[in-house]
């Protein structure tokens, strides 16, 4: 696809570019901490990755390779439509290719597959704020940040456990980031938490609407909360991907008639994919493909 | 500072424009006791349990707090994480309106064990069982341990609030008319249950109150306050029997005898 004229290389301003830098350059000396920056206007709706869409363009060099996934999907709309917003504003190579890609931007997923120290992945982020349910005023959450005080959240999961037995979060699940700061990891599933400890890429979030820029910086420790006799647990939906047979890869359920059928799918098309062309095969997988 | 005090403070003023809150007002709080300050509404009892507790920046004057290994801090020099720290752990303030200091949206067992969270417990077990011994103690049926606030009467959610302050076990508390707005005989047993609670832990607390009946039964010494002036202070029974002040005086003798 070739470029279109009139833009900057990756649509921002040079300016902004720097800008959103320098706040990526606090957000990795202080891991977990949210920085403030002049988030802009992005030719999307808010909601949809503005704060992913900024700091990938103020990342992206010519030579990088993007990879967007949604859900961990690379075929959803959203996914397609910023990949191709930055092969066009910046005429960088795309891939669905979870290995080949250098940087990869995500809405409420990390790839099954390892990253490695030469990927940087950049989380779209909703509401950076992890206490912005228990406590309503910014100024008193700032406090309780640079005080350390996060009581308040052991008083949620204790809630959660009287009243469900267990601690009923399924995503979002609040972290310890560098043993210091509570942080958002963005509305991945607490299935992925554990991923994103000692990680050795570089993982970067950006919330446009609430004009936020944090980070982890590589083999960084991420713990989520718990309680000592009620342990941080992950969970996934109890059945084997139905086209690859994974039966360790987090899994959407789709409704595929009106007579209670399911599927149950790796959310991640391209572990699915490099599975099935390994040669795996699930109990739904069609007869065809599995001949072949 | 007098020797061997929790708290002390010397010459407070504080004043709202031309309204005189405090003026030069001093006060000393030993281990284990309680006081009470009293006076009309707009006296400055209020006023001076917030610069007590450091929540209120006096215009000059000084506050002192001993701290367990016995050195002094200037409340008000403190850097704000260690007086938040102390607000969390050594000291306790109870709130006239119980819905200021309870999260109304979570359990009894949540507000209990709040502040044992906040200082780093971390076993759910262990802060439960808490919760309930201090429901038992402050006579909630520990039953309710799973119930929210908005559910318990006004004098449940007092002792819920009392509750809640007393689990880390604080040297010092602050009340601030905690039997306001309660019917007369819910009064009379949380006030009960305040002595005995007091007294058993040996809890230091400062008491504002308008109510002299509530400071005669609560408290060892007494400041009688007056546009923002301490009239007189003294032993309880010996201010309120034998008052040399001709405002304490009007204060005892307009005070209803059953």
């Amino acid at each position: 696809m070739s470029t279109v004229e009139g833009y900057n290389f990756a649509y921002l301003d040079e300016q902004t570019k720097r800008m959103i830098r320098r706040a990526l350059l606090k957000a990795v000396a202080i891991p977990g901490h949210q920085i403030p920056f002049g988030s802009r206007e992005m030719p999307l709706p808010y909601g949809w990755g503005t704060g992913g869409i900024q700091v990938t363009a103020a990342i992206l060099g010519p030579e990088d390779t993007l990879k967007v996934i949604d859900q961990g999907a690379d075929d959803t709309t959203n996914a397609v439509s910023i990949r191709r917003f930055f092969a066009r504003t910046a005429g960088v190579a795309t891939t669905t290719d979870t290995e080949a890609a250098t940087v990869i931007q995500t809405r409420h997923r990390i790839p099954e597959k390892k990253l490695r120290e030469d990927q940087i992945i950049v989380y779209q982020v909703p509401q950076p704020e992890p206490l912005s349910r228990l406590e309503p005023s910014r100024a008193e959450t700032r406090r309780m940040h640079a005080l350390a005080e996060y009581g308040l959240m052991h008083v949620k999961l204790y809630e959660d456990i009287t009243r469900f037995g267990h601690i009923a979060i399924s995503y979002d699940y609040p972290v310890m980031v560098n043993g210091r700061h509570l942080m958002a990891p963005s509305p991945i599933p607490a299935f992925d938490n554990p991923k994103m400890d000692m990680m050795p890429a570089l993982q970067l979030f950006g919330a446009g609407r609430e004009k936020r820029i944090y980070a982890i910086p590589p083999y960084t420790s991420v713990k989520s909360l718990d309680f000592d006799d009620h342990p941080f647990r992950t969970t996934r939906a109890p059945h084997a991907c139905g086209l690859c047979g994974a039966d360790d890869s987090y899994l959407d359920e789709v409704v595929t008639d009106d007579k209670g059928g399911r599927l149950y799918v790796c959310s991640d098309t391209d572990h699915c994919e490099t599975r099935r062309a390994a040669g795996h095969t699930g109990s739904e997988t069609p007869v065809a493909e599995a001949a072949q | 500072m007098s020797e061997g005090t929790l708290l002390s403070a010397r010459g407070l003023n504080l004043s709202f424009g031309a309204i005189p809150a405090l003026v030069e007002v001093d006060a000393d709080l030993w281990p284990g006791e309680m006081l009470a300050i009293v006076g009309e509404s707009g006296s400055g009892k209020t006023t001076l349990l917030n610069v007590l507790s450091g929540k209120l920046r006096p215009q000059s004057g000084v506050v002192w707090y001993r701290d367990p290994q016995g050195a002094l801090h200037d409340v008000h020099a403190m850097p704000a994480p260690s007086l938040r720290a102390l607000h969390r752990s050594d000291w306790g303030f109870v709130h006239q309106n119980p819905r200021e200091n309870l999260r109304m949206a979570v359990t009894a067992g949540g507000n209990v064990g709040e502040r044992l969270m906040a200082q780093g417990s971390r076993h759910y077990g262990d802060i439960r069982a808490a919760a309930i011994d201090w429901l038992a103690q402050v006579e909630i049926d520990p039953a309710r341990v799973d119930d929210l606030p908005r559910t318990f009467s006004g004098g449940m959610l007092q002792r819920l609030q009392i509750a809640r302050t007393l689990v880390t076990h604080p040297r010092l508390v602050f009340m601030d008319e905690p039997t306001g707005g309660l019917d007369v005989s819910v009064q009379a047993r949380l006030l009960d249950l305040i002595r005995s609670l007091v007294r058993r832990l040996g809890i230091a607390a400062v008491l504002v109150t308008h109510d002299l009946s509530v400071a005669r039964l609560l408290a060892e010494r007494i400041m009688v306050m007056q546009r923002g002036v301490v009239v007189e202070a003294g032993l309880t029974d010996q201010v309120l029997d034998d008052p040399r002040h001709p405002y304490t005086q009007l204060l005892v003798s307009s005070v209803l005898q059953a």
